[in-house]
């Protein structure tokens, strides 16, 4: 296989992975480091920089919407930024440090866990008026805009969301991908915030957390071109594609298969990563 | 009247934010499909590797060599200055928050976006 076709192969793979992702919702890194190491053999280090990258890419394109339209929460976003990016810095650091097999171990358990998080009914909480006192300090209240009206809002449990945004940071540097389903539990669960405010702040700030953690893999040399290059606008084209194709097509049945695909690519990454083939 | 005010600063800054992230993925994307087409038409006939992590070269790592390369017409440097602006876009949006946070005189922000920025540059 050549370099060009090498390239298209790929480029089509995170089409797909870009479509499928914003589809779901489950974002497009949970499917291609999968791709990258047990299809196209790539190491996992090259994977998990090559991952990173489309990452971003896919959070600022997204969030240049998303924030527009005035639902995302930028303050809550900033402030749970501090979480993720000391997280982001210090899983990094433990990528370069960790086995490779531990790695894919690991992978595979946020793989396992994004797939079953993507099943669990998100309804929006009652709206509370019962805000805690940090919440007030730091002015994370907020409200947002819904055909019915605004609607106003507050956050609770600050510290806990805090906590499970450092959680997030760390696997998110560890492994190369946003980990929204991380910051989903750390804003729906914990914080207590609408879940359309809460998707659109964790995609918002998913692309800074991955950044923090860009310039250890740029130094570290896991950011290669040639395999960046087709997965970026790959990835790019394919969740331009998802997110004008949501308005129109119902994907709960999408939904479903998808969620099947990424428990078989956990369960092949734990296995290739007990049996020490990654 | 105070409180309108501050909101509408507020719509104004998730504006200009909105359109930095556009041109930033814009601009980038533009760049690497520059330095892709040249890398495919040079190397494309070439055999892949990546079975065995290496690391990458120096001129990919560095600021200064990477833009020695690029300037020399190299194609997988000038991808990776793109892949640069790429990384740069979201840490530009904290960049402009802080000025945005100062204008609105809301200085518990302004602090807080400058101490996530100083983490995030901390690594480069």
């Amino acid at each position: 296989m050549t370099i060009l076709v090498f390239t298209l192969i790929l480029f089509a793979g995170a089409l797909a992975a870009g479509l499928l992702g914003s589809l779901t919702g489950l974002g497009g890194g949970v499917v291609l480091i999968p791709l990258l190491t047990l299809v196209f053999k790539v190491d996992i280090h090259y994977a998990i920089g090559t991952s990173l990258i489309s990452v971003i890419a896919t959070s600022s394109g997204a969030a240049a919407a998303y924030v527009r339209e005035g639902i995302t929460n930028i303050r809550l976003g900033m402030f749970l930024e501090l979480a993720t990016t000391m997280g982001a810095i210090g899983g990094a650091f433990l990528a370069t440090k960790l086995d490779t097999s531990l790695i894919a171990v690991l992978f595979g358990g946020i793989l396992i866990l994004s797939a079953a998080m993507s099943f669990v009914k998100r309804g929006d909480h009652a709206v509370t008026t019962d805000a805690s006192r940090l919440s007030q300090v730091l002015r994370l209240n907020s409200s947002y805009p819904t055909a019915a009206g605004v609607v106003f809002y507050t956050v609770r449990n600050v510290v806990g969301g805090f906590f499970m945004m450092i959680i997030a940071g760390i696997v998110s540097g560890l492994l190369g991908i946003g980990s929204g389903a991380l910051k989903v539990i750390a804003m729906d669960n914990i914080m207590r915030i609408p879940f359309k405010v809460s998707t659109t702040t964790s995609n918002f700030m998913i692309g800074v957390t991955a950044a923090a953690s860009a310039g250890i893999y740029l130094q570290r040399g896991y950011i290669d071109p040639g395999l960046s290059m087709p997965v970026v606008l790959g990835v790019l084209v394919g969740a331009f594609i998802g997110s004008r194709m949501l308005k129109t097509t119902s994907v709960s049945k999408l939904k479903m298969l998808f969620a099947i695909v990424i428990f078989g690519l956990a369960l092949e990454m734990m296995y290739n990563g007990l049996t020490h083939k990654i | 009247m105070a409180l309108l005010k501050k909101k509408i600063q507020d719509t104004d800054l998730e504006i200009i934010i909105g359109q930095l992230l556009r041109y930033g993925v814009l601009i980038s994307s533009i760049i690497v499909i520059a330095g892709g087409s040249l890398y495919i038409y040079r190397h494309g006939h070439q055999l892949p590797n990546y079975k065995e992590f290496r690391g990458e070269p120096e001129k990919m790592r560095e600021l200064s060599p990477l833009w020695e390369a690029v300037l020399r017409g190299e194609g997988r440097p000038l991808i990776q200055l793109g892949l640069l602006v790429l990384i740069a876009t979201p840490i530009a949006r904290i960049f402009f928050s802080i000025f945005g946070y100062v204008l609105e005189k809301d200085w518990l922000y302004a602090i807080l976006t400058i101490i996530v920025l100083t983490v995030i540059c901390w690594n480069f």
